[in-house]
């Protein structure tokens, strides 16, 4: 989704240093069109990613959050990927209990020389999660607050909250 | 002889070698039990099983690692044990369990909600049969075992304590495995309906942290990430989003190893059901490891451990 013609949303894309991160330079590199929504990134090893990483970025206003890593058997410490691989797909299927969509969360594998197929997860990605829309907040602004605030920000410098 | 006067014996006869013993009496009214450490014989007399004895004393097992210690423990808090020597937290050498065959707690917010008035405080507590009759205000009220009892203790299919040195009580008969009516219907819920309800429950939490500290696998103490200042993972903010991330955590740091003993939803002052949440991360976890934590020793927790090729996660095409 380009800047242009929707607003844009936030999505937080945490991607590995030594595959995914590089599919994405290789997509730059190719010059592949790609949605502008994405916010990356870079860990050393999708298993340097806490599933905690995900929901507080859920929790902090993200609408949407994908983990992307080297290929099973293709990590560069060898096994990385496969303790994240158990640690997202819990996560994953942990989500739906809180209230919060499942479908806001997506893990993939893109090695460094898939620049085609990065392009084609975040464009799929993308378009999802803007089939979903803005995420409702945890903390949900009341009316209320909404209209106090306006009439502070009305007011300028001579609002009570500057004495 | 009874259940009691046999868990006597087995103290009494092990209680030279041990720097105490972990098991309960009676707390501030006779409604409410309290753990009980026995250190001499004369606080033997003290001692006290049955359904008022609620909590579970494995809880207090990594605080005396590396001293000799009982403990008692029912069919549940049997598991939190073998999940603790499952991860090395604590030395088989160093517990001795007293194992005892339950037959069910009650649950304290139960049996608030069936009298008649706020019990404060109880004069007495008479058990018998299949109730028990409370005594408030010089008003007794006569309670039935089967609508006062923990959630937990419904669906429970271990009511024998599992790993044990010395096993007193007639052993039961285990029940095959259910799920709970509350818990499936919960799950039936839309997101946002789901959402809607943590929000509300979440604005009730103090974030006393009596969940965490009275879960016997949350053995992290003060190195806690919810209580860290760096990094600063949960801020100091009451908001309904803050008290549920600190869930969040728990859950996350209790995938595969929670062992359903229920105590996280039991110390809740504010009546938060986390136990939702606990029983859904296990479903998970059952469902794509086939383990189930405390079940059986050796098990090695499955986040902990990989497959090369996990035959129950569908990589999703993209």
């Amino acid at each position: 989704m380009p800047a242009q013609d929707v607003r844009e949303l936030r999505i937080v894309g945490f991607l590995c240093n030594w595959c995914s991160y590089g599919g994405a330079d290789t997509a730059g590199v190719g010059r592949f069109t790609q949605p502008t929504d994405l916010r990356i990134i870079r860990v050393p090893c999708s298993g340097r990613i806490d599933p905690l990483f995900i929901v507080r970025s859920l929790m902090n206003g993200a609408d949407g959050v994908l983990v992307s890593g080297c290929h099973p058997r293709d990590c560069h410490y060898a096994e990385g990927n496969f303790y994240a691989r158990r640690r997202l797909e819990m996560l994953k299927r942990f989500l739906p209990i809180t209230g919060i969509d499942a479908r806001r969360f997506e893990y993939t594998w893109v090695s460094a020389s898939e620049g085609q197929r990065w392009q084609h997860v975040v464009t799929e990605f993308t378009r999802r999660i803007h089939e979903l829309g803005p995420a409702p907040s945890f903390n949900p602004a009341s009316e209320a607050d909404w209209n106090a605030l306006a009439v502070q920000a009305s007011q300028g410098q001579g609002c009570p909250c500057h004495g | 002889m009874s259940q009691l006067d046999d868990l006597k014996t087995a103290i009494k006869s092990r209680l030279g070698e041990l720097e105490c013993v972990i098991g309960w009496e009676q707390g501030y009214d006779p409604l409410h039990a309290t753990p009980l450490f026995i250190r001499s014989e004369a606080d033997l007399d003290r001692l006290i099983i049955g359904p008022l004895a609620v909590h579970n004393l494995a809880t207090y097992l990594t605080g005396y690692k590396g001293k000799k210690v009982g403990v008692v423990v029912k069919g549940c808090d049997s598991k939190s044990v073998v999940q603790l020597l499952n991860e090395k937290l604590i030395n088989r050498d160093d517990v001795v369990i007293f194992g005892l065959c339950c037959d069910g707690v009650v649950s304290q917010r139960k049996i608030r909600a069936a009298l008649p008035a706020d019990p404060g405080f109880v004069e007495s507590v008479e058990i018998g049969g299949d109730g028990m009759t409370v005594t408030v205000a010089g008003q007794a009220a006569t309670l039935k075992f089967a609508d006062v009892q923990a959630d937990k203790c419904r669906i429970c299919t271990t009511p024998d304590a599992i790993v044990s040195d010395v096993l007193v009580g007639t052993a039961h008969t285990p029940a095959p495995a259910a799920s709970l009516a509350c818990q499936d219907e919960f799950e039936a819920k839309s997101d946002a309906e789901k959402l809607e309800f943590w929000q509300e429950t979440m604005s009730r939490c103090i974030r006393c942290y009596a969940c965490r500290n009275a879960c016997p696998m949350c053995v992290c103490r003060d190195y806690c990430i919810a209580t860290s200042r760096d990094p600063l993972w949960l801020s100091q903010d009451n908001t309904p989003a803050e008290n549920m991330m600190f869930q969040m955590v728990h859950v996350s740091h209790l995938a595969g190893r929670c062992t359903e003993c229920g105590e996280c939803e039991r110390a809740c002052p504010v009546d938060i059901p986390l136990m939702l949440l606990r029983r859904f991360m296990n479903k998970q976890v059952k469902d794509v490891f086939e383990h189930q934590a405390g079940a059986a020793l050796e098990q090695t927790p499955p986040l902990l451990t990989f497959k090369v090729e996990e035959e129950r996660i569908n990589e999703r095409g993209w």
